[in-house]
């Protein structure tokens, strides 16, 4: 893990040497700021950024929240009344052919200039990957385990709450951490088709000011939320599944 | 048809039937193209194994899941009955080929399944004595995936005995094990399954002459039942007597022949 980690961090400080030098051979800050630069005005508007940042960070967690409890909902619903998979699971389909980013000004227009349409951005481009994990996770249990359930005389709920979740929360695992990478997405274009605050807004207004070192700033707050909030729902699932065995850690890469 | 949702009042037909013998009649099993089998009829015993033999796709398994009251294939025309004309309405208790334990529940936990599987509250206590019965009292924490294959099949074996159902429904049960821990759990089996009704579906000839106090031969199309005597000496027998390899050499010779 720290090996990892140092590696990790060695590569990083490569990049970041390349970036200084190509800054050096004479590039605009305009255009492309140094690192240094940028580290500058981490510095120098942190409280700006922190301001902007708390409220994106807001609304990437409030999306994700919102989005995995409204997937996980639908697969649980689909699974459990199978009659719904011919009519929802269709429209639901349909729904994915429409660009969340086509209908951001829209959802501007319904849920307003603030946060909620933010929210609402989130939520809708993490809903499907979170609900279609799910379900194929729901579907895909193992079926002897569902005739033990049967002849231990579990309801058809309990068999879904108590054998089919539990057994599909790897498959939903995937779709959380796939979903964690997606919602800051959703968060920032809504900020960027209408608003008055977030790091959206923030890039928009230095993008048009050519306060391009503050564009990266920004970028890179972003960045590091991100990661953390990926990180973060990888530690939650594994803490969720302390059964399922770590495959990368044991078989995965072995160190030279 | 046995629904899964007229299984949750189960408990009634049991009792009508715990004092003698258990008929279960009339089993019919249909395709669109053929029929398994139809009129299948066996009388199991309060108390003892029995065994049934066949070979691969003559219905042995499916017979085993139409008396747990499961789901066969989806085009299939199924009924069974017992001697009251009434269809079938067994608690039962499962063991399947698998071990199918629960990968996120701690062994403990799995043994007391049923419990939580009908929202009761779990006999940790028995569940407790179950799995020291069943020599596994220490890895009561542990999730199954830590456990050997025999380790695992007596914790299904322990989850098995939770049930405390009269009837004991096993669908090749020892099928994955090495021969040495197959005879470990035969002997264990025997010794904690005694006094309970036990139906096991087996592909081992041995196997069944070591168990059995009935064996069941299913053979033909349409497949009929036809009994074989079992060896006098008391149940897990030697596999290793004369009297066994002339028992199953007859055995064979049964499975093999195609009934009139």
């Amino acid at each position: 893990m720290t090996r990892a980690l140092g590696r990790l961090l060695l590569a990083t400080a490569v990049l970041m040497v390349l970036w200084q030098l190509v800054t050096l051979a004479g590039v605009p800050r305009y255009m492309l700021p140094s690192p240094v630069a940028v580290l500058e005005t981490l510095i120098a508007r942190a409280e700006l950024l922190v301001e902007h940042g708390l409220i994106t960070l807001g609304e990437i967690l409030a999306g994700f929240v919102c989005g995995s409890l409204l997937g996980v909902a639908t697969a649980l619903v689909l699974s459990r009344w199978q009659f719904l998979r011919a009519t929802v699971l269709p429209l639901l389909l349909i729904s994915q052919a429409i660009p969340v980013f086509a209908i951001a000004p829209l959802l501007v227009l319904w849920f307003g200039y603030g946060p909620g349409s933010k929210v609402v951005m989130a939520t809708l481009i993490i809903y499907f990957p979170v609900a279609s994990t799910c379900y194929d996770g729901l579907r895909q249990t193992e079926p002897g385990w569902l005739d033990l359930a049967r002849t231990m005389g579990a309801s058809p709920a309990r068999r879904l709450l108590r054998v089919q979740l539990p057994a599909a929360l790897p498959a939903l695992a995937s779709g959380l951490r796939m979903a964690a990478t997606a919602a800051p997405i959703g968060a920032i274009i809504g900020e960027w088709v209408g608003s008055s605050a977030g790091l959206g807004y923030l890039m928009l207004q230095a993008n048009g000011r050519m306060q391009t070192d503050l564009m990266f700033a920004a970028l890179a707050v972003l960045v590091v939320m991100t990661v953390t909030l990926y990180f973060g729902v990888d530690r939650l699932c594994r803490t969720l599944m302390p059964w399922q065995p770590d495959r990368l850690r044991e078989g995965g890469a072995a160190p030279p | 048809m046995p629904s899964s949702s007229s299984r949750q009042t189960s408990n009634n037909t049991l009792q009508d039937c715990d004092d003698g013998v258990l008929r279960i009649e009339a089993a019919r099993l249909a395709f669109t193209e053929h029929c398994l089998f139809d009129g299948l009829s066996m009388t199991l015993p309060a108390h003892g194994w029995t065994c049934l033999l066949g070979r691969s796709g003559c219905g042995k398994s499916s017979l085993l899941r139409m008396i747990a009251g499961l789901p066969v294939a989806p085009d299939a025309s199924l009924s069974v009955g017992n001697g009251a004309g009434q269809p079938l309405n067994l608690r039962v208790a499962w063991m399947a080929q698998q071990d199918l334990l629960l990968p996120w529940r701690r062994v403990i936990d799995n043994v007391s399944l049923g419990a939580a599987m009908r929202g009761e509250r779990a006999d940790r206590e028995r569940a407790m004595a179950l799995l020291e019965q069943v020599g596994l009292g220490h890895t009561a924490r542990r999730y199954p995936q830590t456990l050997s294959g025999g380790e695992r099949s007596r914790v299904a074996l322990a989850r098995t005995l939770y049930e405390s159902a009269p009837l004991v429904l096993m669908d090749e049960p020892f099928a994955a094990l090495d021969a040495l821990t197959r005879l470990d759990l035969h002997a264990l089996a025997h010794r904690l399954l005694a006094g309970r009704r036990v139906v096991m579906v087996t592909h081992d000839p041995l196997e069944a002459l070591r168990m059995a106090n009935q064996i069941l031969v299913m053979r033909g199309t349409p497949a009929r039942l036809d009994s074989l005597d079992v060896p006098s000496q008391p149940a897990p027998r030697d596999p290793a007597t004369p009297a066994m390899s002339n028992n199953h050499a007859r055995l064979l010779a049964m499975l093999d022949e195609v009934a009139a």
